[in-house]
This record gives C-alpha cells, sequence and structure tokens, in this order.
C-alpha cells in the first residue's frame, strides 16, 4: 500500500480525498495556488506544497509543478480528484516515467476515451449501444434523406467541426431535411471554415443515465449500478440520483452487464463512468466514458456502501477489488444537490466572502464541502462550493431529507443556488421521478409568478 | 534595520529591542526560514508591551523549517530612512535548491558576492532537470534564506540582495 499520496486538486473533492487516506492511514500531500493558502484541504494535509499563483493554468494544471511537489515530499502516488488534471493522459504518462502511480486509469485508455470519435468506434465494436447515424459526413440531400429513412425521425443535423449548438439542425419530416442540410452547412462554413455536416437519430428529451464501474489489475470489473443526471443546465448537472428512476432491476442487471463487457475489451482499470442516454422508450445510447472519479460519486457510495475513492487508492497500489459483483447490492435511494456560489435566479457567480455556514445534520445527511464560516469563495475556480447528499429508504424519504436539509441550512455572504434547489425538489414532475434533460429548460421558461407564490 | 541576519540569538534580539526603543517605532516585524519576529509597543507607553514580547519569544521557538509565510513578501522592501533597496528573489518553481553546479563544486554565490544582473544564482531541480535561476538584480548577497539540498515552494524566497 501507499505511504504518502499527493492529492493534485483542490476544494471538497482534496478533502474527499484525504478523508479515504486518513481511514487507510496513508499520509497526504496537498498542493495548492496562492489563492487558496488558507483552504481547508491544506490545514488537514500531512504535508503541503505551494506549486503557484492563483491562475489554475500555473497551477493546478501545471504537471511539472505537481511532478516536483511530489518528487520533494517523496510520494508515492497522486489523486487527481476530478477537473484539472484528471483525465490528462499526459500526466499519467509522466507519472509512469517518474515511478510515481496515477490513481486512474493507464494514459491508453484515458487517451481512448478523450478522442470521441474513436471511443465510440471501439464501445460499438464491443457491443454498447451508440446512436445510430452516418458514420461520417454526408455529401448530398439524396444521401441525407436515404440515411434518415433508415435512421428513422427525428434526426439532428451536425456539423463535424461543430460544437456549442452551432450548426445544428433538428428534422422531423423529410421535406424538411434538404433545407436543414443546406443550412447547417452554410453556418458550418461560416463558423468552423468547414461545412462537413453528418446525421444522428435526435432522441427527444432523453434521460442522462450513467454506469459506475471499478476495475482492478487482476481482471477483475464490477458495476456498482447507475446513477440519474437528467437535472442539467447547459450540460452542468445539479441535481444526480441513485437508483434512477426509470430503471428496474432487469435493465440494471442488463445494461451492467454490457459496461463490465465495455469495460474488459478496452482493459479497464481504476474507476470509470459509462453515460448514456435513454429515450422515453428506455433505449440507451452511449454517450462517452469518463475516466475519473465523478462529482456525483457519493449517491452510489450511499446506496452501495462501498467507498469509490478507496477502492481506486487500493486498485491502483495492485490489490484485488474488495467486492464481487454478487456482493454488490442497491439499499434505499439517494439524492445529491450541487450547491454552487451563484444568484439562484441569473447564474452570476457569488464569490466573496461566506460569513455564516450552518448545514444541519440528521438521518441520512452527508455533506461535502470545503466551506465553513468566514471562509473565501474565490473567483478564479468553478463555483461548487458543497455537496449536500441525502439517503432514504426510498425515494420520497431521501426528497424529504434533502428538503429539511436545504430549508434549514444556512449561508450567508454569498448567494447559493439552495432556493433553486428547493423548487427543484418540490417541482411535481421532479417529485414524480418525470425527468429529462429537457427538465431546467422547461423549469427556468415557466412564469416567475410560480417562484414569487412559493418566496412569499 | 534590513541588515541581514541568518541567525538569530538572544544577543541580536536584544540589540533589536533596543533599536526599536532608540527610533521610537511602533511596530517592528522581521521574518526569515522558520523564524518571525514581530515587536509592538504601546503607543503612549515607553515600555514594551505586554503582549509583544511575549509573543516575539514564541515566534523564536517555533521554528517549522518548510512553514510558508502566511502572506507574500513584497518583491523588495525599501529601508527609506536608511535609503537602501533589498530585492528579494523568490523561486519561480516547486523543486529542490542547490547552491552550486554539481556536488563539491564551489557555490555559485555566497553572502557578500556582488552579483550582476543575469548572473546564476542557484539551481532548482525539477523533473530531473536543473534549472539555473539567474539574478534580476545587480548588487551584493546579504541572505541566503534555504540550505543546500533543500525542497523549495513556488514563491519561496531564496536570497536577499541589497541593489545598487
Amino acid at each position: 500500500m501507499f505511504k504518502k499520496i499527493l492529492i493534485a486538486n483542490r476544494g471538497e473533492v482534496a478533502l474527499r480525498i484525504i478523508y479515504a487516506c486518513r481511514e487507510l492511514g496513508i499520509k497526504t500531500v496537498a498542493v495548492y495556488s496562492e489563492a487558496d493558502e488558507n483552504s481547508l484541504h491544506v490545514r488537514f494535509a500531512d504535508e503541503d506544497v505551494r506549486i503557484g499563483p492563483p491562475r489554475s493554468a500555473d497551477s493546478y494544471l501545471n504537471v511539472p509543478q505537481v511532478i516536483s511537489a511530489a518528487e520533494i515530499t517523496g510520494a508515492d502516488a497522486i489523486h487527481p480528484g476530478y477537473g484539472f488534471l484528471s483525465e490528462s493522459a499526459y500526466l499519467a504518462e509522466v507519472c509512469e516515467a517518474c515511478h510515481i502511480k496515477f490513481i486512474g486509469p493507464t494514459p491508453q485508455v484515458i487517451r481512448l476515451m478523450g478522442d470521441k470519435a474513436r471511443a465510440r468506434r471501439v464501445m460499438k465494436k464491443a457491443g454498447v449501444p451508440v446512436l445510430p447515424g452516418s458514420d461520417g459526413p454526408v455529401e448530398s440531400e439524396e444521401k441525407a434523406l436515404k440515411i434518415a429513412k433508415e435512421i428513422g425521425y427525428p434526426v439532428i443535423v451536425k456539423a463535424t467541426a461543430g460544437g456549442g449548438g452551432r450548426g445544428m439542425r433538428v428534422v422531423r419530416t423529410p421535406g424538411e431535411l434538404p433545407h436543414a442540410v443546406k443550412t447547417a452547412q452554410r453556418e458550418a462554413e461560416a463558423a468552423f471554415g468547414v461545412g462537413d455536416v453528418y446525421l444522428e437519430k435526435y432522441i427527444e428529451s432523453p434521460r442522462h443515465i450513467e454506469f459506475q464501474i471499478l476495475g482492478d489489475h487482476h481482471g477483475n470489473v464490477v458495476h456498482l449500478g447507475e446513477r440519474e443526471c437528467s437535472i442539467q443546465r447547459r450540460h452542468q448537472k445539479l441535481v444526480e440520483e441513485s437508483p434512477s428512476p426509470a430503471l428496474g432491476r432487469k435493465m440494471r442487471r442488463k445494461m451492467g452487464a454490457v459496461v463490465i463487457d465495455a469495460a474488459r475489451a478496452v482493459q479497464y482499470t481504476n474507476a470509470g463512468t459509462f453515460e448514456f442516454l435513454m429515450d422515453p422508450e428506455g433505449r440507451f445510447y452511449f454517450m462517452e466514458v469518463n475516466t475519473r472519479l465523478q462529482v456525483e460519486h457519493p449517491v452510489t457510495e450511499m446506496v452501495t456502501g462501498i467507498d469509490i475513492v478507496k477502492e481506486q487508492i487500493r486498485i491502483a497500489a495492485g490489490e484485488r477489488l474488495s467486492v464481487r459483483q454478487s456482493d454488490v447490492s442497491f439499499t434505499g435511494h439517494a439524492i445529491e444537490c450541487r450547491i454552487n456560489a451563484e444568484d439562484p435566479e441569473t447564474f452570476v457567480p457569488s464569490p466573496g466572502v461566506i460569513e455564516v455556514f450552518s448545514v444541519p445534520g440528521g438521518p441520512g445527511v452527508r455533506l461535502e464541502t470545503f466551506a465553513h464560516s468566514d471562509c473565501v469563495v474565490s473567483p478564479y475556480y468553478d463555483s461548487l462550493i458543497a455537496k449536500i447528499i441525502t439517503h432514504g429508504r426510498d425515494r420520497q424519504e431521501a426528497i424529504a431529507r434533502m428538503r429539511r436539509t436545504l430549508e434549514m441550512t444556512v449561508v450567508e455572504g454569498i448567494k447559493t443556488t439552495i432556493p433553486l434547489h428547493l423548487r427543484i425538489i418540490n417541482d411535481p414532475d421532479f417529485v414524480e421521478g418525470k425527468l429529462s434533460t429537457a427538465f431546467m429548460d422547461r423549469f427556468l421558461s415557466r412564469p416567475a409568478g410560480n417562484r414569487l407564490a412559493e418566496a412569499s | 534595520m534590513a541588515a541581514p541576519m541568518i541567525r538569530m540569538d538572544l544577543e541580536q534580539l536584544k540589540h533589536i529591542l533596543e533599536l526599536v526603543r532608540e527610533h521610537n517605532l511602533a511596530e517592528f516585524e522581521i521574518e526569515q526560514e522558520g523564524l518571525r519576529l514581530k515587536v509592538r509597543r504601546d503607543s503612549g507607553s515607553a515600555g514594551m508591551s505586554a503582549a509583544g514580547a511575549p509573543a516575539a519569544v514564541a515566534g523564536l521557538l517555533a521554528a517549522p523549517a518548510a512553514a510558508a509565510p502566511p502572506t507574500p513578501v513584497p518583491e523588495s522592501t525599501a529601508a527609506e530612512e536608511e535609503g537602501i533597496e533589498l530585492a528579494v528573489v523568490k523561486s519561480p518553481i516547486v523543486g529542490t535548491f542547490y547552491r552550486s553546479p554539481e556536488p563539491g563544486a564551489p557555490a555559485f554565490v555566497e553572502v557578500g558576492t556582488k552579483v550582476k544582473k543575469g548572473q546564476v544564482l542557484c539551481i532548482i531541480e525539477a523533473m530531473k532537470l536543473m534549472n539555473e535561476i539567474d539574478s534580476e538584480y545587480e548588487g551584493e548577497i546579504v541572505n541566503i534564506y534555504v540550505e543546500n539540498g533543500q525542497p523549495v515552494q513556488y514563491g519561496e524566497r531564496l536570497f536577499a540582495i541589497l541593489t545598487t
């Protein structure tokens, strides 16, 4: 087992890793930027190294500084957390060269999954369902019509060089297709200088469902069930839960087997998450694999009782998984709300000094945060200040516990998204488990009267 | 007042206290590797404040070698009454500090060495690379904060140069 782990991160995830290391009796090294001098992760790590100025590119994203910090402190492993360098194949490679264990998958797997087109091909070959599409640019109207007929309407026309919603057109009937292809090509040409477009099946109001897996270096792979993360705004997850209200035991077992086979096919090791879209008919389509710990990992830990961070550390140290698939069971229901330092109406970031910070505990409440009274929320990093996770016998109890926790949480000095979370978990669709990635758009476009009524 | 001190003993502490009294300073603070001394006088009182002296002693006793200073020190400290400029060279990277180009070789600089801009002051080893740290100042080395072979953090003070 490792003697000393360097944590190449900050905030609540750095603390989360310190918790795991303390429980395992492993020493920790914190790294920090000038902006984080007084942070809790620096205070509670056994050693700390200042690695640069506040800007992430010069500190938390600076591979030579991180490696040097590991070398001068004699750390034998690096845990990258999430964000920052967590999906850097380069850091994983440099670690290998320096004989420091990178707590994550191999550089080859990180690189493969980072290339979305290659990952899609590999997954398709491994038997994972992917969105039907044109598998390349479509040159002519005739070809577009032929492919659209094969995959079925609605389809989405996308620029191959695209991103940010530009060069995208949803098409519901063959009559609209020729015009949509031309418009998308023109937009793509103007925006990216490349007019190539391709077709893909368009899923209306899908659910975001992801499977957590763990793989060791002895060929063992288990899945820890799914998380539903459909409550998103601009692709940022706000509320996550496990299990998904839309999945039964049979489907969980089926999809779990699919991801285990896929993970084995690429010799996946350490923790990973397979993300899928699920259409209203319950069909799954592969999106991507995240080769790291996820922000929402606590909901899985709450329902399975498995400490994912400790498993990651043991796996990296060469140990076997502590559980077999038959040992993995699911108890109750867990929900996580990501509390951001943002205006709950306008989403404008709200950095500053937190004067008062108090989250009540009680049965089934878990808090992951770096915040405390009199602490600074720096403008340099992302706005996540706390994750509140509640666990109950069933979804209803988990929601009730989340509601009373949010109602009794006091944060003064900055604005937070707590009022938004309260509205979300009180929404009738949410309570009934009618979730989709379109939920937030619909929710936010509703007249403000509803909000005022709740505020009074 | 900004005279360099590598070690501080009781004699020097007495000397500082005398100087503080002599120049009628309200507050005096000095910081160097592993040591922070703060002396404060109550306004209107000729003697040292009761709180000041024990704090100074506590500062002397606590000597965490690798502890980072809680606030970044300015690049250069002006000792106005004497009209001199003290420049502090800080480490631009994390690594291991070496005073000489190879083991056994003479040090690049010693206290008292006159240096020019661009002159190599030390080496910091990071990721098996030897990074030469050049002087940005012209002047005389008056303090070396770090021992040979010690790890340094980003922004840690390495040398004080009395600029000319």
